[in-house]
């Protein structure tokens, strides 16, 4: 399980457009770098993204190597009714991070 | 009539434009005495010499990527290593030996040993003499993000060491390997730190070296990295030998950067170019 951040607000009103913050710490190596031994380090980068709101997907993005080092997303959505919200990344072989936070939203 | 009122105005004009270029000459002086008294005076923390996007960054509250560090080392501090050993928290709480300013008092004199102990080797004393673990070595990310959290606690607060004549000797030798050339480029670390800070060192502004947000998240490096790991990459870069991380010169070097420093504020993790 990788160390993650999440920011989102813990109240909103209905319609309100909320912003959701995202970092991950994850090397990003991009497999064409050489070490200090000039021999190639293995590409190891996470590959996608995806944020599901009452279990639609509201956000979604797909990595590749270019994407630097702990990757930072930062994206809007509309607050419609109180519920949770799910964050995964998947890196190259299938591993998955999960968290979720829930938000409130009254009128 | 008109012509005399046209004459008038004139002079008024280029009495204005006198009065114009002499204020801006005025200006151009102050901003150029000031940026001097900046550079040369003036103790600058290296966020001073960022661009606005990195001070941005180290500023933001979230997305500071060292805060990620900071985060899992409050973790490692609230996790008990096994079953019988206390958690760092154990001993360190706010009620007894809060560690809030402790990183404002490191490099300290070590009895035991005899010898300067910085905060990373301090953290790894608790480890082998409290927690009876092996000691995390020197870069590991257990090691980083401990050292993050602890200093992260004295954030905002100035660095504040001692010199006593425990330390004294220690200090002399930081002093003296800062003014010493070293390297086949034949630098010492004062000619780009003291005498050229605030000038361009290809495409980076050179800072005045302080030592004040360590460990620091270096977009170079993509990563948080200590202090020694930034000393061996200043010492590559003139060409010297580097010494090993945790290294006793380094360790004195950091002494006598921490007494340079001594008030500027600690901005730990701080995000440096």
């Amino acid at each position: 399980m990788l160390n993650a951040r999440i920011s989102v607000p813990t109240s909103a009103i209905p319609g309100e457009v909320i912003e959701i913050k995202t970092l991950i710490s994850h090397p990003m190596e991009t497999g064409f770098r050489r070490g200090l031994d000039g021999e190639k380090m293995p590409r190891n980068i996470l590959k996608h993204f995806q944020c599901t709101y009452l279990d639609n997907v509201v956000f979604e993005a797909e990595f590749f190597p270019a994407i630097a080092a702990n990757p930072y997303l930062t994206f809007f959505i509309k607050a419609t009714q109180s519920g949770e919200l799910i964050f995964t990344w998947t890196d190259q072989n299938g591993k998955v991070t999960q968290k979720n936070r829930s938000i409130s939203v009254q009128p | 009539m008109n012509t005399g009122y046209i004459l008038h105005s004139s002079c008024w004009l280029i009495t204005y434009a006198f009065i114009l270029i002499s204020i801006n000459t005025n200006a151009n002086e102050t901003a150029e005495r000031t940026l001097n008294e900046r550079t040369l005076n003036k103790e600058r923390s290296g966020f001073y010499f960022q661009s606005n996007n990195t001070q941005a960054l180290q500023n933001d509250s979230f997305a500071n990527p060292g805060l990620l560090w900071v985060d899992s080392g409050q973790q490692w501090f609230s996790k008990r290593p096994d079953n019988i050993t206390p958690a760092c928290q154990h001993c360190h709480n706010q009620d007894k030996k809060p560690l809030v300013g402790a990183a404002t008092l490191y490099p300290q004199y070590d009895s035991t040993t005899k010898k300067l102990m910085n905060i990373e080797q301090r953290i790894n004393r608790c480890r082998t003499q409290y927690q009876h673990q092996p000691p995390f070595p020197y870069e590991s990310n257990e090691l980083l993000s401990l050292t993050a959290y602890v200093s992260n606690l004295s954030k905002g607060m100035p660095f504040n060491v001692n010199i006593t004549d425990n330390e004294k000797p220690f200090f002399e030798r930081g002093r003296d390997f800062f003014y010493q050339r070293r390297g086949q480029m034949n630098l010492a670390c004062h000619h780009c730190h003291e005498w050229n800070a605030g000038k361009k060192l290809r495409g980076d502004t050179l800072s005045q070296g302080h030592s004040n947000g360590y460990p620091i998240y270096r977009l170079e490096w993509q990563t948080l990295g200590s202090l020694h790991r930034r000393l061996r990459f200043c010492n590559t870069g003139v060409r010297a030998e580097t010494y090993p991380l945790g290294s006793e010169e380094y360790v004195n070097l950091e002494l006598f950067l921490a007494w340079r420093a001594n008030q500027l504020l600690i901005e730990t993790p701080a995000v440096r170019r």
